[in-house]
């Protein structure tokens, strides 16, 4: 009986908290973790500036993102992987795209001893993924590196659990670069690994990473510098081995750039150029073409207004290029079709 | 019937007539027999609304692949081909895992409260026992990633490899490569979660065994341990099974802890070391991400399989304490 | 030849009950190691701005769990708001009007119920608060775990009941009570202090679930308002830091382990603490 007064004016107190908080323009979003740092900074300034504004995302995976955005529970999702011809077809809403930022996806390596950056060949990657290559010491390996002293200890590969863009991507370029892969496992957010542990999300995987001697792995380039993980260089389609950074990736999106199509669906992985990294990549964020909330409409049109000029000038600092201006231009014409 | 609520009504004080009073005393009896009654029954509506949406949310995928679905190796979304074969398969390993380790040092420990240890002490131990069950999944699965992973890799997993490695038959479990994560460490997690279970419900069946049982044995020269191992624990051996069950039955379904540290990979292998994948801990990893509608039924199949199991092993293990509490389950 | 076999067995003796000690204090030890590392590991990192601070952008370190510790309770308080009725008038049901056989199914059925893994618990929210509305929601979260309360709230509340003297009852049916104001006035305040600690613990044990939060309340970085909105939570933020790379991260999930570990024993110390003081303490 006692109890019951101070137990009372608690739950009180809390529902009367819970009221008292201001309703601005809640929007709710999920998706991507490749780009996640660098939209949840979007996100925090972007309050602050307009405080009407609150877009909560959760990074649970470009999968997801497709998946809860057709299903209605978020507000806009956003993806590594562009939604498919089927996908598009299959959707009870018209989708459209909106590249954010341009990224790379690195190959990432915990080995004893090992500190240098790794040359890695098309064909060595697609081996390992494969699992025709286990070792460290393989040939393949050892061969474009000949000042690392590689261990013979087995190859621990470590890969995607949820429905990833990241994987997607890695896939896109695992299907350029090897056939067997292509026709084997195909590129997909999701698909049927040959060997390998699951992490969830860029995060869970940069952990396992970290965590596991002689494991590799594919993460954003962001998650591997923030955490102090090696990654090596890839050799892109001239045969050259380069380093993922700002100007190998804007290199990467330079040719695409400018004959982008109309719904900005674009694969630049693999591309033509000496400098190009090759496992680069838009993300796009995934935005319905019809909103009939008129706030929610305003509050997604004004963010991406503010994204496409603010906004790219957060992107260098978390080591995500800009994207290109032709492909500003269009895009900013394009939010009009957002009604 | 009337003349008791007659010699009853006289003695209260009158409110508005007694026929009323009456009336309202009935009436208040059966509206309070009724709202119980229509909450008990709410349960069951719960569960059975519980078991259709299961049902239908999995009908696209029970259409697609119909019984082979258990058996089916496959886990592939991308080209819509789902078999459960591998999350069974690690489901059940775990479980095993975990009872190989649990119901020795269980039983060992219930046996120690019930029979050495003082009754106060034994209280005291058992208190603390069941504090260990209280503790969230999601806590074992913290300790389980930056405790027992690096322990299973750096320590536990070569010293298995070098000595139960070589035996044969059983060697094979234990070859391979070693990551820290996997079913072993799954299985270890999963032990320590259960344990509590075994304790604490084979601790009270053993209290219940009749202390002419010991004391017969002891008077025939029996050892306190072989009057307790070779009297009392098969006296108390259908309860013993039960706890195991209940166990069981909660091994299968923790996700949490399991999903941290299983390494997440739908495959089949015979290493304990190799890693695995649950059905719970697929269903938490890939459920809010399952593109496409096969894909999410899947899913929820995967559910609707998970819970009849536990269904079926609930059942047996409230079957069993029920009978070892009522008729002493001897020979 | 007879006392050899006697000394063996004498050896026996001892060598198994000791290790039936040792077996005991290993299950002991596993409760202090956890409490420990919780202890060294989370207090280190459990600071004023833990409690008061918002998340902060990934990859930058500070911030705090405010949003979520206020999350959690507002889900228990939801779960405590759907469930513990239901359970408490199933109890009295079940202790003091059921029939035979619609008694056996009702206790069957819960007991099932009971045993249903808390994943499947959340896939059934989803598909009957989240899908029908189209947004993952706090009320969905509280949805789940209010089934989930509720079995435990059942077995507490009919075993309390139960356990009130026979004498109790006869004398008040032969003051002249009905059975009602039987049950309301003399029976519950009798049973009442089980009951309540039966409910504590049901909110203790729903506390700490992750898996049914998963994909219903989803999770949130800012304060969710009002009930339609996602929410974060302890247990969830917990999952998400623990696997993620980030070394302030970790340090997070560490806190907030010791925060929701801290909550649920004490709860359960508390409770069990006061009904050993009124007599037979029932485990699990």
């Amino acid at each position: 009986m006692q109890m019951r007064i101070p137990v009372v004016s608690l739950l009180l107190a809390i529902a009367a908290a819970v009221l008292a908080q201001s309703s601005p323009v809640l929007l709710n979003a999920a998706g991507a973790t490749f780009p996640y740092p660098i939209y949840s900074k979007w996100f925090d300034v972007y309050h602050q500036s307009h405080p009407g504004v609150q877009i909560n995302y959760q990074s649970i995976g470009s999968g997801g993102g497709i998946r809860q955005l057709q299903a209605g529970t978020v507000d806009f999702g956003a993806s590594d992987g562009p939604m498919t011809d089927e996908q598009l077809a299959q959707s009870k809403v018209k989708v459209l795209h909106f590249p954010t930022v341009l990224g790379a996806v690195v190959p990432t390596y915990n080995i004893a001893g090992v500190s240098a950056e790794l040359n890695l060949t098309q064909k060595a990657l697609a081996g390992i993924f494969l699992g025709t290559i286990t070792k460290w010491d393989d040939a393949a390996l050892t061969g474009p590196n000949p000042g690392v002293k590689l261990p013979s200890s087995d190859i621990v590969v470590v890969h995607r659990s949820d429905g990833s863009g990241t994987s997607y991507i890695w896939t896109d370029f695992l299907s350029k670069a090897s056939d067997e892969w292509k026709n084997k496992v195909g590129k997909a957010t999701s698909v049927n690994w040959p060997v390998g542990l699951g992490g969830k999300g860029n995060e869970g995987v940069s952990g396992l990473v970290k965590q596991t001697p002689n494991s590799i792995s594919y993460i954003e380039l962001i998650y591997a510098v923030q955490n102090n993980i090696s990654y090596g260089k890839v050799e892109n389609a001239a045969g050259k081995f380069v380093k993922a950074d700002l100007t190998s990736v804007s290199a990467a999106a330079a040719g695409a750039a400018k004959n982008i199509p109309d719904d900005f669906r674009v694969s630049i992985t693999n591309a033509p150029g000496a400098t190009a990294y090759p496992i680069s990549s838009f993300t796009w964020l995934l935005i319905p073409a019809q909103i009939p909330d008129a706030a929610k409409r305003d509050a997604i049109k004004g963010f991406l207004q503010w994204m496409l000029n603010d906004g790219q000038n957060y992107n260098e600092a978390l080591t995500y290029a800009k994207l290109p201006k032709p492909v500003i231009e269009k895009e900013l014409k394009t939010i009009a079709q957002v009604q | 019937m009337s003349s008791t609520t007659t010699t009853v009504e006289s003695a209260a004080p009158p409110k508005s007539g007694p026929r009323a009073l009456v009336r309202r005393l009935r009436h208040r009896d059966e509206v309070a027999h009724t709202l119980t009654l229509v909450v008990a029954a709410s349960i069951l509506l719960i569960t059975t609304l519980l078991v259709y949406e299961l049902w239908i949310n999995s009908s696209l995928s029970r259409a697609k692949f119909q019984w082979a679905f258990l058996w089916t190796k496959i886990w592939d979304p991308v080209f819509d081909n789902f078999g459960a074969a591998p999350f069974i398969y690690g489901t059940l390993i775990t479980s095993i895992v975990s009872l190989v380790m649990a119901v020795p040092l269980g039983l060992a420990a219930a046996i120690f409260l019930s029979e050495l240890a003082p009754r106060r002490v034994s209280d005291a131990i058992a208190f603390l026992i069941d504090l260990l069950a209280a503790v969230p999944s999601v806590i074992y699965g913290l300790l389980g990633i930056f405790v027992v992973v690096p322990l299973v890799r750096t320590t536990i997993g070569p010293a298995l490899i070098n000595t139960l490695g070589y035996v044969p038959y059983i060697g094979t479990l234990f070859r391979g490569p070693n990551y820290g994560v996997g079913f072993l460490t799954a299985g270890i997690v999963l032990g320590v979660m259960v344990v509590p279970f075994i304790i604490s419900v084979s601790r009270e069946v053993l209290l219940t065994v009749p202390r002419e049982q010991r004391e017969a044995a002891l008077a025939l020269g029996a050892t306190h341990w072989e009057a307790t191992w070779q009297v009392v624990v098969p006296w108390a051996r259908t309860g013993i099974l039960g706890s195991v069950f209940l166990a069981l039955a909660r091994a299968l379904g923790e996700t949490m802890a399991v999903t941290m540290v299983i390494g997440n990979d739908p495959r089949i292998a015979a290493s304990l070391f190799a890693p695995g994948y649950t059905i719970a801990a697929v269903i938490a990893n890939e459920f809010t991400e399952a593109t496409g509608d096969l894909y999410l039924s899947a899913l929820v199949e995967l559910g609707l399989v998970l819970f009849l199991v536990t269904f079926v092993l609930n059942g047996l293990a409230r079957l069993l304490v029920v009978a070892t509490e009522r008729g002493g389950g001897h020979a | 030849m007879n006392r050899l076999r006697l000394g063996w067995r004498k050896a026996l003796n001892a060598i198994m009950l000791s290790l039936t000690g040792v077996a005991a204090l290993a299950v002991v030890s596993v409760l202090f190691l956890i409490l420990g590392y919780l202890i060294w590991n989370g207090g280190k990192s459990l600071s004023w701005d833990f409690f008061t601070k918002l998340p902060k952008p990934v990859g930058e370190t500070g911030g705090g769990m405010a949003n979520a510790i206020l999350g959690s309770l507002k889900l228990l308080l939801l779960a405590a708001v759907m469930g513990l009725p239901v359970g408490l008038l199933a109890g009295v049901y079940l202790a003091e009007f059921g029939g035979k056989t619609f008694s056996f199914v009702v206790r069957y059925t819960t007991d099932l119920l009971n045993g249903v893994p808390s994943i499947v618990i959340g896939i059934f929210a989803y598909s009957l608060v989240v899908l029908p509305v189209k947004h993952f929601s706090t009320l969905a979260g509280g949805v789940a775990l209010g089934i989930m309360v509720i079995p435990i709230t059942v077995r507490s509340t009919e075993e309390f009941l139960r356990g009130v003297p026979g004498t109790l009852r006869e004398g008040a049916m032969a003051l002249g009570a009905s059975k009602w104001k039987t049950i309301a006035t003399v029976i519950l305040p009798a049973a009442s202090g089980g009951i309540i600690t039966g409910m504590l613990l049901a909110l203790a044990r729903v506390a700490g679930e992750t898996a049914p939060l998963l994909f219903t309340a989803f999770s949130n970085r800012y304060w969710s308002s009002g009930w339609s909105q996602p929410a974060a939570s302890l247990p969830v933020m917990l999952y998400t830091y623990a696997i993620a790379p980030y070394e302030d991260w970790h340090r997070q999930a560490w806190a907030a382990g010791l925060v929701l570990l801290g909550i649920v024993l004490l709860a359960n110390l508390g409770t069990r603490l006061a009904l050993s003081r009124r007599g037979a303490v029932r485990s699990i």
